[in-house]
């Protein structure tokens, strides 16, 4: 279960200042482990001590902000394309 | 961990006046002024941070009749004046003795933020926006937005000689979309919501260091220039700070702006101290933040909007949180108003004040009167509504409630006969 990562410019210090990376998993939080394994101390600056996405981060499955689907249990499929995305404090009219 | 600070450009002295740095309004962690938004710690929101030095009235009102009369307070050089810009602000306080009357109120003032050039509060932040926007030598001036952003950055660039792109959702009104294209070959319509077009100007911003999204990555600097409706509000009362205010909440930012700017004027000692509550208006259709206020949560949770109040439709505001903060701990509340009842509303502001409001106006007025009728807001208290935006902008949403009383033949009997002597 290959899935396609795109990283933030902030988190691109772990990447190796790669914009996009490959992971696997076929769940977000499967993804995030394998982040992870490849990138030591990713994981902790997207998901919070507790375990749930931090605050001011988005991530995005197949372009779908994974609050409104299944959080970290969302199901990543073959190939999908993931984004994460440091959300803008306040959005604009 | 180790930060990548080589996206910082050069920057000329007092290119951001009492700005100092950019600090993470969660951890407080501080950097250097740049175009950065979110935290290198912890992906938290940015704000400027300042040292002002001695900041008078007097200095104050001998500058122009814009927002540029408080550049000590705003992240801009001494020099700002100078450069081409839209000069917004210093809009109108009415004193809205028919609106009270009608509501029951003691004193209720209306600041009108249509009258700015391209017609809504939005000219404020781009100005500051465009400022930062030119000191860090940005090759494109954008926007991802709802509609009265894209006209004020479409219309800041063209006057500022700078390339612009905007982007809007591709279901936005009519109107909107010619305000914007009048002033710009590039406005894109993207298939999505607002906050599918947030998310690709973020991406966009991320790649292309020379393009300065006004509310992206120039964000912090754009987000100040909200405070001057603040200002502008104390001052325009005699240096002095209303009881109550009431505010549309979209992300949130223009509330949270509002309740900075009199805390800095009290510290600055430029007002007296007083509680001031603040209250947040949004629709139905729209309602992350007023439904986390009713049920007591700290948690925003995101929605998919549905309403015809679309400059206020953000279905994931990230300053929500703050305006929770910030309502609970004034006194105040965030109220939410269907579609029929911002119908209404703009009607009643439109034949009490002469006022015509977009339909965010439209939202905050019905938000006043349900915090009235409901007891939230105390009617014998002095207090402020925004309107945010002017009503030809959203000419759709109340097209169907008025019109023609009669159509008739021009004679004397006709006329008569229509019962309107």
């Amino acid at each position: 279960m290959a899935v396609s990562v795109r990283i933030p410019t902030i988190l691109r210090s772990y990447t190796g200042d790669e914009s996009q990376v490959t992971a696997e998993g076929d769940n977000l939080s499967a993804v995030l482990e394998s982040l992870e394994a490849s990138y030591p101390g990713i994981r902790a600056r997207i998901v919070d001590e507790d375990g749930k996405l931090r605050r001011f981060v988005n991530v995005y499955v197949a372009e779908e902000d994974v609050r409104f689907s299944d959080g970290l249990d969302t199901r990543t499929v073959d190939g999908t394309q993931i984004s994460i995305i440091p959300a803008v404090a306040g959005g604009a009219r | 961990m180790s930060t990548t600070l080589s996206d910082t450009p050069t920057l000329r002295a007092g290119a951001f006046g009492n700005a100092t740095c950019l600090k993470c309004r969660e951890c407080g962690a501080t950097r250097e002024l740049g175009p950065h938004y979110a935290c290198y710690e912890c992906f938290g929101p940015l704000e400027i941070g300042y040292e002002f030095g001695e900041v008078t009235r007097e200095q104050i009102e001998a500058g122009p009749a814009n927002i540029w009369r408080y550049k000590a307070l705003l992240p801009v050089p001494d020099d700002i004046e100078s450069s081409p810009n839209l000069e917004p602000g210093f809009t109108r306080l009415l004193d809205a003795r028919n609106l009270a009357a009608e509501l029951g109120l003691t004193r209720l003032w209306v600041k009108d933020d249509s009258t700015n050039p391209t017609n809504s509060f939005k000219d404020r932040v781009v100005a500051c926006a465009l400022s930062a926007a030119r000191e860090f030598g940005s090759k494109v001036f954008a926007c991802p937005s709802t509609g009265n952003l894209a006209n004020a950055v479409a219309a800041a660039g063209a006057r500022a000689g700078i390339r612009t792109v905007v982007f809007i959702p591709s279901n936005l009104e009519t109107p909107k979309q010619v305000n914007s294209a009048i002033f710009t070959e590039n406005l894109v319509a993207v298939d999505g919501t607002y906050d599918d077009v947030n998310k690709l100007a973020s991406e966009i911003a991320g790649e292309d260091p020379g393009w300065a999204f006004v509310n992206v990555n120039v964000r912090p600097f754009y987000a100040e220039g909200s405070k001057t409706l603040g200002y502008e509000i104390a001052e325009q009362l005699g240096w002095r700070l209303p009881d109550q205010v009431v505010i549309p909440v979209a992300s949130g930012s223009q509330l949270t702006k509002v309740h900075k700017a009199f805390r800095e004027l009290v510290e600055l000692g430029l007002v007296e101290d007083k509680p001031v509550r603040i209250f947040g208006a949004q629709a139905q259709g729209c309602n992350p933040v007023a439904t986390a206020f009713k049920d007591g949560v700290d948690a925003i949770r995101p929605v998919k909007p549905d309403t015809i109040a679309k400059s206020l439709a953000i279905g994931n505001p990230a300053d929500g949180i703050y305006v929770l903060d910030i309502a609970r701990s004034t006194g105040g509340a965030v109220e939410e108003v269907d579609d029929d009842q911002i119908r209404d509303a703009i009607v009643l502001l439109a034949r009490t004040e002469g006022i015509f409001t977009e339909t965010a106006g439209g939202t905050t007025v019905a938000v006043l009167k349900k915090l009235t009728e409901t007891g939230q807001l105390d009617p014998e208290l002095e207090t402020v509504v925004i309107n945010t935006g002017h009503g030809l902008k959203t000419l759709d949403a109340v097209s169907g409630a008025v019109g023609p009383r009669a159509t008739i033949a021009p004679t004397y009997d006709a006329f008569t006969a229509a019962g309107i002597a």
